[in-house]
């Protein structure tokens, strides 16, 4: 493991940041730390940088507890949220500042600057002042700045929060090419989920100061093992008992069930295709329709339940109150400890994947 | 629905607010702010230059030569320089440790450093005499002090206890100007800087101070202004004429003596005040100026 929290403990006063949190992060691995805003990432990251000091726990960067190291000889580079570049210096400037600190040549920093200035594609624009660049360049010069004195470990808080969303993502992907192209190990905060799963290689979901999961984005969609991740991560509906429901009468009774709107197909009744699957359907009307863009949101009511689904703009039109066909294909079982998948009953033996 | 129009437009004409209000409004509060001026400051100002060469420039340059004034200016520049010196550097300290760092009283150590805009200065004086003075509880320790270091310093009526005073009434200035500017600046810069390896120095030099220095000036420039005319708090710890006296104290002095002459030499020194003053906001101005132009 390259960085490592070990039984880590923060509290602001009443607040608890950090509540025993656990992790590694492998060399060269790009690490998102997600959760609602005052979840306690920011601290955590913080902690890593040396910029907080956790109240009980170890620190450890490549094997060694950096507990009572200074944020300035810890050789980590940071991007903060709001970039943080000096106001007073230009772009240049900036960028040679960690070099300059460190009592380089001359003839060195300028060769190392100008090829961050060439690798983040800001050249001729050395001369400029902060306030002169589009938020995408601020955070270009920011990313160079904090890879100048050539760090083993980057940090980033909310790198794309304060840029709009319509360059937010070329932003991305762009950031996440420079990462592998430095080959950098990194880990950065975000309360984007979306963000989160682009990005990272790794997830480490964090609510209230506690670390809820941690995996591949691939591991935390489909086999989320706390209730909050199952909400958190994708839309849910969260139903308290949903063993009424037709093809899932075998569930545990009490326990909370998760339907994800990927879960449910609703169709007309006349519809050819799912003619098939009709002995497992149950009917709904619809409540509510949102338009999302590319598709519409339904919300369905089923035997007192609402439930929704995504219907493409392809299909035929529906309307408010209309009744329809409601298919669950399947649904999260919430226990104390794990998620459970449970696979609609009624379904066994068909190729959902071939409709 | 005119006005409207108007701001829809953006065609409003000059001297006419949203509101609509015409040039009535404006005009009018031109008129009384100016006649205020007038009355209050800039009459007055000139009556002091004109009564100070009423009985010619001989009596002028008598009055400025005079030893009584050539000392009183002697101790208003020390005490003025020295008040500037030490208060620049407590300001910077003050500001940034209210600003730059969490700690418990932090409101009750930012309200003290305000008590000198509260208080009035004569009661400060008076203080000083009450703690440092022949049955203050500090003159043990001072005498002291002058034993052990075989020195002679006393700290009420002389010099030193004039230059205490004007420390006292002019040490919020700096700070109160630096605050606020540190606190929008907030402390990610200097975090940023530190992540790259610096230290405390060279952030303050680099990050913190370019960002700094024009409030800096100016609140320096506000001490400097407020520690030549200071009165009230020199008065009480001031008594000797031609010694400790202040520009300020000798004047009173000079037009409390009564006769013609001595009026016209009060004039004539209160004129070098006026000139330092006109100085002292041309130089305000231009540090606004160019400190605007910068952000």
């Amino acid at each position: 493991m390259y960085v490592e929290m070990k039984h880590i403990n923060k509290n602001f006063g009443d607040y608890e940041a950090a509540k025993d949190i656990n992790f590694g992060v492998e060399q060269g691995k790009m690490v998102a730390l997600l959760g609602p805003s005052g979840s306690g990432k920011t601290t955590i990251l913080r902690m890593i940088a040396g910029l907080e000091q956790q109240d009980s726990g170890d620190v450890v960067i490549e094997g060694k507890v950096v507990n009572d190291i200074a944020a300035r000889d810890r050789g980590i580079g940071f991007v903060f949220q709001n970039y943080a570049l000096f106001r007073y210096m230009t772009v240049y400037e900036n960028i040679a500042f960690g070099l300059r600190v460190q009592k380089a040549e001359k003839q060195k920093i300028r060769k190392r600057v100008m090829e961050l200035i060439s690798l983040v594609g800001l050249e001729g624009m050395e001369k400029r002042y902060p306030d002169q660049l589009s938020g995408g360049q601020r955070q270009r010069v920011a990313f160079a700045r904090a890879l100048a004195p050539n760090p083993q470990l980057l940090l980033l808080d909310e790198p794309f929060a304060a840029i709009d969303a319509k360059v937010r993502k070329e932003l991305r992907s762009w950031l996440k090419e420079m990462i592998e192209k430095v080959g950098i190990t990194s880990i950065f905060v975000t309360h984007d989920q979306e963000e989160a799963v682009e990005v990272a290689d790794e997830i480490i979901i964090i609510n209230e100061g506690k670390l809820e999961q941690m995996g591949t984005p691939t591991e935390i969609y489909k086999r989320p093992k706390t209730s909050f991740v199952a909400q958190f991560i994708g839309t849910s509906a969260i139903l308290d008992d949903f063993s009424g429901f037709k093809g899932f009468e075998d569930l545990p009774k009490g326990k909370q069930a998760i339907v994800r709107p990927e879960f449910v197909e609703a169709f007309k009744s006349d519809n050819e295709k799912f003619r098939s699957l009709m002995h497992a359907t149950e009917t709904g009307v619809i409540k509510s329709i949102a338009f999302r863009g590319s598709y519409q949101e339904l919300t369905l009511e089923v035997n007192g339940i609402l439930l929704s689904t995504n219907r493409s703009l392809e299909r035929r039109s529906v309307k408010v109150g209309e009744q329809m066909c409601v298919l669950v294909y399947r649904a999260y079982i919430l226990d104390e400890e794990d998620t459970e998948i449970h696979k609609n009953k009624l379904l066994k033996g068909v190729d959902i994947e071939a409709l | 629905m005119k006005e409207q129009e108007n701001v829809k437009q953006g065609s409003l004409k000059k001297g006419q607010n949203k509101n609509g209000e015409g040039k009535l409004v404006p005009c009018l509060l031109i008129g009384i702010s100016v006649l205020f001026l007038l009355i209050m400051l800039v009459f007055p100002l000139v009556e002091v230059i004109y009564r100070s060469l009423k009985e010619g420039f001989e009596v002028y340059q008598n009055a400025m030569t005079a030893s009584n004034t050539l000392s009183a200016l002697g101790v208003t520049l020390i005490a003025t320089v020295i008040a500037l010196a030490v208060n620049t550097v407590f300001g910077l300290c003050a500001s940034w440790l209210l600003t730059k760092f969490d700690f418990r009283g932090k409101n009750v150590l930012s309200t003290l450093i305000d008590i000198p805009f509260s208080i009035s200065p004569v009661i400060a004086g008076l203080a000083f005499i009450m703690t440092f003075g022949r049955v203050g509880w500090a003159k043990p320790l001072i005498d002291w002090v002058n034993e052990v270091f075989g020195m002679d310093i006393s700290l009420v009526f002389s010099v030193p206890g004039v230059v205490l005073a004007t420390i006292f009434v002019t040490f919020p200035f700096v700070s109160r100007e630096l605050i606020p500017v540190m606190q929008a600046q907030g402390s990610l810069e200097e975090e940023a800087a530190a992540m790259m390896g610096a230290k405390g120095v060279t952030i303050f030099r680099r990050v913190t101070f370019p960002h700094i220095k024009w409030a800096l000036l100016y609140g320096m420039i506000l001490c400097t202004a407020r520690a030549l005319g200071e009165f009230g708090a020199v008065y009480a710890v001031s008594k000797a004429r031609g010694k400790t006296f202040t520009l300020p104290l000798e004047i009173d002095a000079l037009y409390m003596a009564g006769s013609s002459d001595s009026i016209t030499q009060a004039f004539a020194v209160s004129s070098l005040l006026v000139i330092m003053a006109v100085i002292i906001l041309i130089l305000k101005q231009v540090v606004e100026y160019r400190g605007k132009r910068e952000q």
